[in-house]
């Protein structure tokens, strides 16, 4: 008997074996169970008259056997359900199958005993057919229902959901009497409302369709939906379809809010990239056609600091971020003053260099680690998604990298305002022979201001290695979406790169429903070429005199 | 006569039209004349070769006219080369007929391949020669008129005219990937048979569109030379060198740089259909952004508003690539990006501006 009760606990769901607690749980309800032996050898014939030929013999076999309460129950249906309920050939013993281990070996299905192993051909499956699968499935949700751990049974009321019905009411008041977790009662109330639906009182159908009225799961609504066509009553069949116009209502408010979403993530991704453009291009009027490989040296960062600290993902995040902003910003640095500080005033020769480097840096990368993709591992909370209810859900990984978007714009923005730098790198960009003569050593305010650029598309890599793949031709894909953005939101203004970035990530994700995704694209592109005749300097361009040239 | 007083004034122009004139009678000869067996003999593939960077020399010539006069630095020059390939290429797609692998007389293979029952409307049409020339020199010519209509009337200009024009360019690309557009998806057009009843495969075809590609580069550099000489071209380099000021003094800058946009790009479209059948394909890789952005960079090495350094610097780049990337694959991305570098910082004019100054500073 004690080896029966820990099997219970192994084959328990959901790990509810490994808690203290739950064990010595157990240990009591042994005692109770082996005070009453006339209920264990009840629970012995009713397993045994599972091993029946025919397919309603043994949905009765299965009702009785729950009516029994024993503990093992569970077990036996879970093996059932998986096929592993199988019957001895030689003694026609009902018993439990476990062949994971590379060998067959047989449990006693009533008690637990281990019985050995046996050959292939020594036992026989008891099988199974859809109908039986949604019994069992039905008598094992019923009996999780009664477990200890809340997300047991939030799933069990949640696989009953297709068979409720008023017969069923009792089980679940009941269940709903006893239940103190809060979304586990609310999900027990619709269940209740359901099964509510199918009864013979009007004023209990009319009851539940006011309760349901509220609910978005799709069960409550395909019921609603046939009641508003075959009810009896003109007037259930009118309150069924008011509740389902609100339903229909609030769950298109969710899709709605869901494409918003997609929207701000592929808005804040466009931010990411094009914010650091937006220093370089907008405040010092350099095209960097080497930006997108910026981003992509910052995502193989993230990649190499992986690869250093294998065993601490969950930091390399943390470590990733400053690391790529270095390096990428270093790079930068580079760049503008071996390249570009000769080039100043010649933005299409600007262009051009840039674009060259892009090409060298994006094959140092191919010959140095690899042509192909490299994996960068997504950290424990990182992955995963944000359940806000039935129909709409987060994922962590799109959710933390808008606010780490807008964290990486408030911080930019601090340190154009805020800073001595920011001052020096706004007073050189409004006016460069005065800000040399106030005393700014313009050349190094010109290279910082290229490095910090550069250093923020490095952290737009630690981001983006997050959704995306890593390559070597990762960047290409971001450099023209980058510009588009910029040019859309202004040049040298970060508030219109904001609000570029949104504007167009949340466009794309609502035109991508009615044109593809291909199209969308090219649908935004031609409306930012058609945007640009109306307002050739952006969303908010730049006031004064500089605007002229 | 008009042709001796143009050569006078222009010796780079006299060098390369005689090299091409060498070309047209060397060529043939060396081809079809001399036997294989003679090391003198010139293989069919480097004529193709050679076909290839003409066509590459009047692409380069097209966007000069417009970079190195005009001062637009176009980086979409690759989607008119492309349209004018795909004009082409879906002639002769049509002229297969049922000699396809489906033996479909009406439509191309990768139709009947995509359960299309009839042929899209903007297909008719190109079964004819002359309705797919016209074709070829309109459509680029229309895409130029309206990008650059509403380009140049709103007066974008310098690096934002050159990031709209790659963003058009790589709109598409997407575009023609898409089998939904009619034009071969990802694949494109390709399994050509023959151009105006003459095997794309035999030898004399060859150097037929090798000639065709010789012509059409001398006809090109004498139409952009004229261009550039008449008092049309004077006004374009005032716009290039004082836009405002040009437009000042009374002149409708937006209707010149239009007609030289135009024009410019009828003459990519023109190289891009004398290119299709010598390479025998024609897919959306042609649109991408990188194509034209590396055409800028021949122009460049070339030396910009010269005509003839373009040329140069078109056939001199594509030696070196076709070269590198046989010999030494990975050195030849490294070298490109390194020659971007070193031009743009070391030699603005190109190697005819090195050339040049190398001839002041002896005389």
């Amino acid at each position: 008997m004690a080896r029966s009760s820990a099997q219970y606990f192994i084959r328990y769901p959901a790990g509810a074996g490994t808690n203290p607690w739950l064990r010595l749980l157990g240990l009591l309800l042994l005692l109770v169970t082996a005070c009453n032996p006339l209920q264990a050898q009840d629970f012995s014939t009713a397993v045994q008259t599972l091993d029946t030929k025919s397919f309603s013999a043994k949905e009765e076999a299965i009702s009785a056997l729950v009516e029994t309460g024993g503990d093992r129950t569970l077990t036996v249906l879970q093996a059932m359900l998986e096929g592993n309920l199988h019957s001895r050939n030689e003694d026609g013993l009902v018993v439990i199958l476990d062949d994971r281990g590379g060998e067959r070996r047989i449990y006693d299905a009533a008690q637990g005993n281990d019985l050995g192993t046996v050959g292939a051909r020594e036992t026989r499956k008891i099988g199974i057919n859809n109908s039986l699968r949604t019994a069992l499935r039905g008598a094992i949700a019923r009996l999780n229902l009664g477990s200890p751990d809340a997300t047991v049974r939030l799933a069990a009321v949640q696989a009953m959901f297709s068979e409720l019905e008023p017969r069923l009411k009792p089980l679940l008041q009941e269940a709903l009497a006893r239940e103190e977790d809060g979304k586990v009662r609310d999900l027990l109330t619709t269940a209740i409302a359901i099964s509510d639906l199918e009864n013979d009182d009007t004023a209990l159908q009319l009851e539940a369709i006011e309760i349901l009225d509220d609910s978005i799961l799709p069960e409550a609504r395909n019921r609603l939906a046939v009641l508003a066509e075959q009810a009896d009553s003109p007037r259930l069949r009118e309150a069924a379809h008011q509740a389902l116009k609100n339903i229909e209502f609030r769950l298109q408010l969710y899709a709605l809010a869901e494409t918003i979403f997609f929207g701000m993530s592929l808005g804040s991704v466009l931010l990411l990239a094009a914010i650091g453009l937006a220093i370089t291009f907008g405040v010092m009027g350099v095209i960097n056609m080497a930006h997108g490989e910026l981003i992509m040296l910052g995502a193989y960062t993230t990649y190499l600091v992986q690869l250093a600290m294998p065993n601490h993902l969950e930091w390399s995040m943390l470590v990733a971020v400053p690391a790529a902003f270095l390096v990428s910003g270093a790079f930068g640095v580079a760049i503008e003053r071996s390249v570009i500080r000769f080039l100043y005033g010649r933005p299409l020769e600007t262009l051009l260099a840039t674009f060259g480097i892009s090409l060298i840096l994006q094959q140092l990368v191919r010959s140095a680690i690899s042509a192909q993709n490299v994996t960068v591992a997504n950290p424990g909370w990182m992955s995963g998604s944000l359940e806000i209810n039935a129909v709409l859900s987060i994922t962590y990984n799109r959710l933390y990298i808008v606010i780490f978007a807008l964290l990486v714009f408030v911080a930019l923005l601090a340190i154009l305002k805020k800073t001595t730098l920011g001052l020096q790198v706004r007073a050189v960009a409004q006016n460069r022979p005065m800000a040399r003569a106030m005393g700014i050593r313009s050349e190094w305010v010109d290279a910082m201001t290229f490095g910090l650029g550069s250093g923020i598309a490095g952290v737009a890599g630690v981001a983006l290695s997050q959704i995306t793949n890593v390559g070597p031709n990762m960047g290409q894909a971001y450099i023209i979406d980058s510009f588009m953005v910029v040019v859309f939101g202004g040049v040298a203004n970060l508030w219109g790169t904001l609000v570029g970035a949104f504007t167009l990530g949340i466009a794309n994700k609502f035109l991508e429903p009615y044109s593809g995704a291909v199209l969308a694209k090219i649908l935004i592109l031609v409306f930012i070429i058609l945007f640009i005749q109306k307002r050739p300097r952006g969303l908010f361009p730049q006031k004064g005199r500089m605007a002229e040239n | 006569m008009l042709l001796t007083r143009f050569m006078h004034s222009d010796r780079g122009g006299s060098i390369l039209l005689g090299l091409l004139l060498l070309a047209a009678i060397l060529v043939p000869l060396l081809n079809l004349a001399v036997p294989e067996s003679s090391p003198l003999h010139l293989p069919t593939y480097t004529v193709t070769l050679m076909g290839k960077y003409l066509c590459y020399a009047l692409l380069a010539l097209a966007l000069d006219l417009v970079w190195g006069y005009c001062g637009i630095l176009s980086l979409g020059h690759g989607a008119f080369f492309a349209l004018g390939g795909y004009a082409m290429g879906m002639h002769l797609m049509r002229q297969v007929g049922d000699r396809g692998v489906y033996g479909n007389p009406e439509l191309p293979d990768f139709m009947v391949f995509l359960n299309w029952q009839e042929l899209p409307w903007y297909w008719y049409g190109f079964d004819m020669f002359w309705f797919a020339v016209l074709m070829v020199l309109l459509i680029p010519g229309l895409l130029a008129f309206v990008f650059g209509w509403f380009a140049f009337r709103s007066r974008v200009t310098g690096v934002y005219l050159s990031i709209m024009t790659q963003a058009l360019t790589f709109a598409l690309m997407l575009a023609f990937f898409r089998n939904e557009m009619g034009f071969g998806g990802n694949n494109g057009l390709t399994d050509f048979k023959d151009i105006l009843g003459f095997s794309l495969q035999a030898d004399s075809t060859r150097i037929g569109l090798f000639l065709a590609s010789v012509i059409a580069l001398a006809g090109g550099y004498l139409a952009c030379r004229f261009i550039v000489n008449s008092k049309f071209g004077r006004v374009i380099v005032a716009i290039r060198d004082a836009e405002t000021r040009t437009r000042f003094v009374g002149y409708q800058v937006e209707r010149y740089k239009l007609w030289l946009f135009v024009f410019s790009a009828v003459l990519a479209g023109i190289a891009g259909a004398l290119y299709v059948p010598q390479v025998g394909i024609i897919n959306p890789g042609e649109f991408a952004p990188l194509n034209s952005i590396e055409l800028a960079i021949w122009v460049a090495v070339g030396g910009r508003g010269t005509l003839y350094g373009a040329a140069a610097g078109a056939l001199l780049v594509n030696y070196a690539k076709t070269y590198l990337t046989a010999a030494m694959p990975e050195v030849w991305l490294f070298a490109l990006g390194a020659l971007f570098v070193l031009v743009t910082i070391l030699l603005p004019k190109g190697i005819i501006g090195l050339l040049q100054r190398r001839r002041e500073g002896s005389a």
